[in-house]
């Protein structure tokens, strides 16, 4: 009986992506090979690194980091209660996200989203908050007066708030809806992936450098 | 020896704490800064420090049309954006002596009552967060993103909508706005039971809200107050009724009214409230005549689109009106309406130019902020902060 | 003066409450005139169905007093204390007085008007306690110095801001827009 044995296409697409390559019946067919003790070196290498999650401690931390975003309970104006009706209210839950746990005291949380117009007179405070959170730590600048001056270009508004704060993703609209307020956030999640840890310091080229208050 | 420990006893038990329950507090409702002397846990004084969102809308309002305003003018006290462009667009309307039509104003009473609602939610939802009842926070937001919805349905946003236009609104409801609104009514009464009987026999609620807070009405009627603040303590002044506006007179509604004037009084004043404009709503929905939606004067209000193809003056109106505005003659109006926390009221000043003069909105949280300080002395700092909840505060509105 | 009703759109008033109307206000304009004497009362309008009396700025305190006390049902709340900037017609700032009479559901207007020289008026915080809030924003926004306020600090700009932004001669602030016309020319913060 001739048993016809096939030699499988080479895995060229890296670690993290073994499913996709060949399907069902490729794998099939590696499993079985494993199973056989076939085989051998750079094969088995790359076979055990396809199929474990955790590859490397970044990757890990990153992770655990996007799916616990401690928002700081912050709201300045209208858009605070679009960001409140994205976290309290039932249709439109940040808990699915894992964002629901609202500290306020700065010490205990990650991530600060303006939400709302900045005034010349609360300026200072703001800035004062996110000097006391800890690293790491994001910032979601929410609406059109937070990221810009929006409709209110005078003399009592600071014109966007990343003339002071470095920030990582701005969500326009006036008030942006719960579900765009959560985009932006889930962006941030993605983001956190991307950088582990660093997230601003990479778009600001401040790697490697530590904030001095 | 006993002298000087004597003397120092004397002065521990005098010894007055100033705290600064600072702009970033999570019962402040905003950012209000509260100087709050205190004396163990007793306070003494409350100083209030205000304009940390002040955002200069009265001086940006100088510098656009009118209908341009509108959308600056509703961003004053965000909860109840539809009070705001009402009494901005009703001082207009008063300057130029222009009629609305009565569809008009039977759709405006029915956003301006949905928008009361939709406050009152939110208002219950926070307040009983800041005391401790938790599930508030999701029913409250859970039926006010319905409110939401039929404001998504009617005007295209949830908030801030801009659908108050001068003479008029801007669109007219669309077919399926009457059979969700009415579903609405019918759900909310029972839902308004559901909150009820959470809370008002409630043991923590009633030993936070019974009897703390209290402010006699002579006092209260001193410092300015109005709205649900002053009809807790037993004075029925609602400006529907009393100096009744647009087509308030039309409506078969009642206005509660407390007794002792405590936090227990507001809470139940605000929930009869919301039941009260259920039946408002439900009135204008069942008399809402036929008609314009908006003006037929074009030379205040933009013609109909389909108009714009065939006739030539109404080309005209809509580029005057759209490049330079409307002109406005010289004179001043202060219109109050009945918002959700109380009196509001617009002053606009015009001189004779397409852009307002002056535009004052007289808020009602900037004058009732001031009987924080009455509500606090000599009461504990916990029961202040439910104070606090129930005062209301809406500090978009307070620092303009 | 009763509304034009022009056909069925119209708003139907039934039953209206009495407003100040013009005869009215001319009497309560009188009786000031009869109490404090000529030069006290300036104007009085009546206009929108709006009852205006425009004082001098030294009769403030009495007048405000007597609407308050002396006649039966008086003017006894204060919704509105506002400032006004009048540029160009002088004298520039205005100070509006909204009261109210509860009994007589009334309303009546008193203004008065100063200069930026001297831009002084006494306070009425001892009479309606309510101003306390609404004086302090007037001095912050239009520099009206209130003669007797017990505290008179800025209320909505910070403590140490200079000027009075809501004068019309105050610049309105605020940072160029920026269009691929003019982004190149203007310093961004990082710059």
């Amino acid at each position: 009986m001739d048993v016809k044995r096939e030699k499988l296409p080479a895995s060229g697409s890296g670690a993290g992506d073994g499913q996709a390559d060949g399907g069902l019946r490729v794998n099939q067919l590696r499993a079985q090979q494993l199973l056989r003790g076939e085989l051998e070196g750079r094969d088995l290498e790359e076979y055990v690194e396809e199929r474990v999650l955790l590859t490397k401690l970044d990757q890990a931390q990153a992770w655990a980091r996007k799916n616990a975003i401690w928002p700081l309970g912050f709201g300045l104006a209208c858009c605070a209660i679009e960001m409140i009706t994205a976290i309290g209210s039932p249709r439109n839950d940040l808990a699915r996200f894992g964002a629901e746990v609202i500290r306020f005291s700065p010490r205990q949380a990650d991530m600060l989203i303006i939400s709302g117009r900045v005034s010349i007179k609360m300026a200072p405070v703001i800035r004062r908050l996110y000097d006391q959170m800890l690293e790491p730590k994001w910032v979601i600048s929410m609406g059109a007066c937070a990221s810009s001056a929006g409709m209110f270009n005078n003399y009592a508004i600071v014109a966007g708030v990343d003339k002071f704060l470095p920030v990582d993703v701005y969500v326009p609209g006036c008030p942006p809806r719960p579900e765009a307020l959560m985009h932006g956030i889930i962006q941030l999640q993605d983001k956190i992936t991307d950088d582990p840890g660093l997230g601003w310091r990479k778009q600001y080229e401040a790697e490697g450098s530590e904030e001095v208050a | 020896m006993t002298d000087a420990l004597a003397a120092h006893e004397a002065d521990v038990d005098a010894e007055l704490l100033t705290i600064n329950l600072g702009p970033h507090h999570p019962a402040t409702h905003g950012v209000l800064r509260l100087l709050c002397t205190l004396e163990a846990e007793v306070v003494r004084d409350i100083k209030p420090i205000i304009g940390y969102v002040h955002t200069g809308i009265e001086k940006s309002c100088e510098d656009q049309q009118y209908w341009k305003a509108i959308t600056f003018v509703e961003r004053m006290d965000y909860l109840a954006y539809y009070f705001n462009s009402h009494a901005f667009v009703m001082a207009v309307e008063r300057l130029l002596g222009e009629e609305v039509p009565r569809r008009a104003e039977y759709l405006r009473v029915i956003h301006l009552e949905l928008n009361r609602i939709a406050s009152h939610l939110f208002w219950i939802a926070t307040a009983a967060l800041d005391i401790g009842a938790v599930t508030m926070l999701w029913w409250g937001c859970r039926d006010r993103d319905r409110v939401l919805d039929l404001f998504e349905m009617s005007s295209g946003q949830r908030i801030h909508t801009r659908y108050f236009q001068v003479g008029g609104v801007m669109e007219d409801i669309p077919p399926g706005f009457d059979a969700k609104c009415r579903e609405f009514i019918e759900e909310m009464p029972t839902r308004l039971d559901q909150y009820e009987a959470l809370l008002d026999q409630n043991e923590i609620w009633l030993r936070r809200t019974k009897g703390t807070g209290i402010v006699p009405e002579e006092r209260l009627l001193e410092l300015g107050v109005t709205g649900p603040l002053l009809r807790a303590s037993g004075n029925p002044w609602d400006l529907r009724k009393a100096m009744p506006y647009s087509v308030y007179e039309d409506f078969d509604f009642g206005i509660p009214v407390g007794t002792v004037g405590d936090n227990y009084d507001r809470y139940r004043v605000r929930m009869a409230e919301m039941r009260e404009s259920l039946k408002i709503v439900e009135q204008a929905l069942e008399g809402l005549p036929e008609g314009p939606y908006i003006t037929p004067n074009r030379k205040v209000a933009l013609p109909p689109r389909h108009e714009l193809a065939t006739s030539m003056e109404s080309l005209i109106h809509h580029f005057k009106l759209v490049t330079e505005g409307f002109r406005v003659p010289p004179g001043e109006a202060y219109v109050p309406v009945e918002s959700p926390r109380g009196e509001l009221g617009c002053f606009v000043l015009a001189d004779g130019s397409a852009k307002p003069a002056r535009v004052h909105m007289r808020d009602p949280s900037f004058v009732n902020l001031q009987a924080l300080a009455d509500m606090g002395r000599g009461c504990l700092i916990a029961d202040f902060i439910s104070s606090i909840a129930m005062l209301d505060p809406i500090l978009g509105g307070v620092d303009r | 003066m009763t509304r034009a009703s022009a056909g069925a759109s119209s708003t139907r008033r039934k039953g209206r409450k009495k407003l100040p109307d013009a005869t009215g206000l001319e009497l309560v304009a009188q009786s000031l005139r009869e109490r404090h004497g000529d030069e006290a009362v300036v104007d009085s309008t009546y206009y929108r169905e709006q009852a205006t009396i425009e004082v001098r700025p030294e009769s403030v305190r009495d007048v405000l007093g007597a609407l308050k006390d002396d006649h039966k049902e008086g003017y006894d709340f204060l919704s509105s204390l506002h400032g006004c900037d009048y540029l160009p017609e002088e004298p520039r700032l205005g100070v509006h007085y909204q009261l109210l009479s509860m009994e007589r559901t009334d309303r009546l207007c008193v203004k008065t008007r100063v200069g930026v020289e001297e831009p002084t008026v006494p306070s009425v915080v001892d009479l309606f306690p309510t101003a306390d809030f609404h004086e302090r924003e007037v001095w912050d926004m239009f520099g009206v110095v209130f003669d007797g306020h017990p505290d008179p600090r800025r209320i909505l700009m910070p403590e140490d801001y200079t000027g009075h932004p809501q004068r019309r001669d105050f610049p309105m602030g605020g940072e160029p827009v920026l269009f691929t016309f003019n982004e190149h020319k203007l310093p961004r913060w990082y710059d």
